[in-house]
């Protein structure tokens, strides 16, 4: 079987998983709004927690990968690394911007302004500075070797400038909610809250992957075209 | 190790000297310097905010600038004629390349920030005497960090397309901890506060500067790999 025709058949699978991904996603927002008890304090506003927690931890996942990835591209110096950062980044940048979104729709009702200089709201913006940086670097850069040599670069330095952004802000003050699920003391909410939550996390999870294999089966696609274009040429 | 610091100096040296020559790039970084501090003075209404308040923002915006401007330069300068080509050929480990640029860089942003600073002084009225030594100490600490980072990234941006915007997309991200910190320290330097209060401050400024460092320093042979 030619790289052609894998990664032809790769992105007709990948497309399966985004839609099932979808479904989980629309079946989890039913369970959120239609059977899940609304918060006593919140309200309704509390709902956007199912959506914004998840898009977090997807953008949490694409921020290890981009710098995961590219501290093994800069040891082994494979192509698919460099293309499985570079779907990474792209998909997470949208995953990182419903976050923003959605936090100021929440925080207005709940804290009185939409944004705030909170040690988890900079963070996550200036995790969407770097990734939107990288992600211009790349577009900057035709030649691909050298576009993966900087982009895994500007991964690692990325990967190691959020945790200092953590740092430096939290030397502010920090008004954020505290961890309810992953608190100390077991997690702070009821077991419907919970369910509904794990269900919305899960379906997330399966959309990412879905979006992730769909944009790397789409580049090695690309890679595979090229590479039997030069064989033409030959 | 010798080696390796003997090579650096022998490149920084030389675009010292270059620098030294032409004088273009330094006197118009002198006057960007002098504009913004300049501007910034008219962008506070002085009934309402005191200089003191907002000098120690405008002092490191205006560093940061400024050092955006003297990195844009330094590998620009190898890329006409491909002179970059030349040095890849030297004889010099790749580390030296860096630790060189990154030396003349030092001296190139390190001179604007001489000459800024009693400017500075002067437009807002801050009195520098009595904490001139901790704050030179903090200058000191900030620029190596944020000059470190810049080496690397404008060595990369140069071969980019729009290289000129890209600097500034790549590197402002980067420059949050460091500018962070060093406002911080400065604002309570200028309110005579005890070292307790910066010491966290001064920490993360050290851990900046070695961690990126060390990054830079490790990666740089990787990043020019042809």
């Amino acid at each position: 079987m030619t790289d052609l025709s894998r990664a032809e058949r790769a992105r007709a699978r990948s497309t399966v998983v985004v839609l099932l991904g979808l479904v989980l996603i629309a079946a989890a927002c039913v369970r959120a709004l239609a059977f899940t008890p609304l918060e006593v304090s919140q309200g309704a506003a509390q709902k956007i927690f199912y959506v914004h927690v998840p898009s977090a931890w997807v953008a949490f996942l694409a921020y290890l990968l981009v710098g995961g990835c590219s501290i093994l591209y800069f040891f082994m110096r494979d192509p698919r690394l460099d293309r499985l950062a570079a779907s990474a980044a792209e998909v997470g940048t949208v995953f990182i911007t419903g976050v923003l979104l959605t936090g100021p729709i929440w925080a207005k009702p709940i804290w009185g302004v939409w944004w705030t200089w909170d040690v988890r709201l900079t963070s996550t913006l200036f995790l969407w500075f770097v990734f939107f940086g990288y992600l211009v670097l790349r577009s900057a850069v035709p030649e691909p070797g050298q576009r993966a040599r900087f982009s895994a670069v500007l991964g690692i330095l990325g990967a190691l400038l959020v945790p200092f952004i953590h740092v430096s802000v939290y030397l502010f003050r920090t008004v954020h909610p505290a961890p309810v699920v992953l608190n100390v003391r077991g997690p702070q909410l009821p077991g419907t809250m919970l369910l509904t939550l794990l269900l919305s996390l899960g379906a997330f999870t399966v959309f990412f992957a879905g979006l992730l294999w769909r944009r790397y089966a789409e580049a090695a696609l690309e890679d595979a075209r090229g590479a039997e274009g030069d064989d033409g040429a030959r | 190790m010798g080696n390796v610091v003997a090579q650096a100096l022998v490149i920084a040296a030389k675009d010292v000297r270059l620098e030294f020559r032409t004088r273009t790039a330094f006197v118009s970084a002198l006057a960007f310097t002098a504009l913004v501090l300049a501007i910034f003075n008219f962008a506070r209404d002085p009934t309402a905010v005191a200089a003191i308040d907002v000098a120690p923002g405008i002092l490191w915006i205006t560093f940061c600038f400024a050092g955006l401007l003297g990195l844009n330069r330094a590998f620009a300068l190898e890329r006409e004629n491909r002179a970059i080509d030349g040095l890849m050929l030297a004889p010099v480990s790749r580390s030296a390349l860096y630790l060189g640029k990154l030396l003349a860089n030092l001296v190139f942003v390190g001179l604007v920030e001489a000459v800024a600073l009693p400017l500075f002084a002067l437009f807002f009225n801050v009195p520098l005497w009595p904490i001139l030594a901790p704050l030179l100490g903090v200058i000191a600490l900030a620029t190596i960090g944020f000059v470190a980072l810049g080496t690397l990234l404008s060595a990369i941006a140069v071969n980019t397309r729009f290289a000129e915007l890209m600097l500034p997309v790549l590197m402002l991200p980067f420059l949050v901890p460091p500018i962070t910190a060093a406002v911080q320290v400065t604002s309570r330097l200028f309110a005579g506060r005890s070292f307790g209060e910066m010491a966290a401050w001064l920490k993360l400024l050290v851990g900046y500067d070695i961690v990126v460092l060390a990054t830079a320093i490790l990666v740089f042979d990787f990043t020019l790999d042809e």
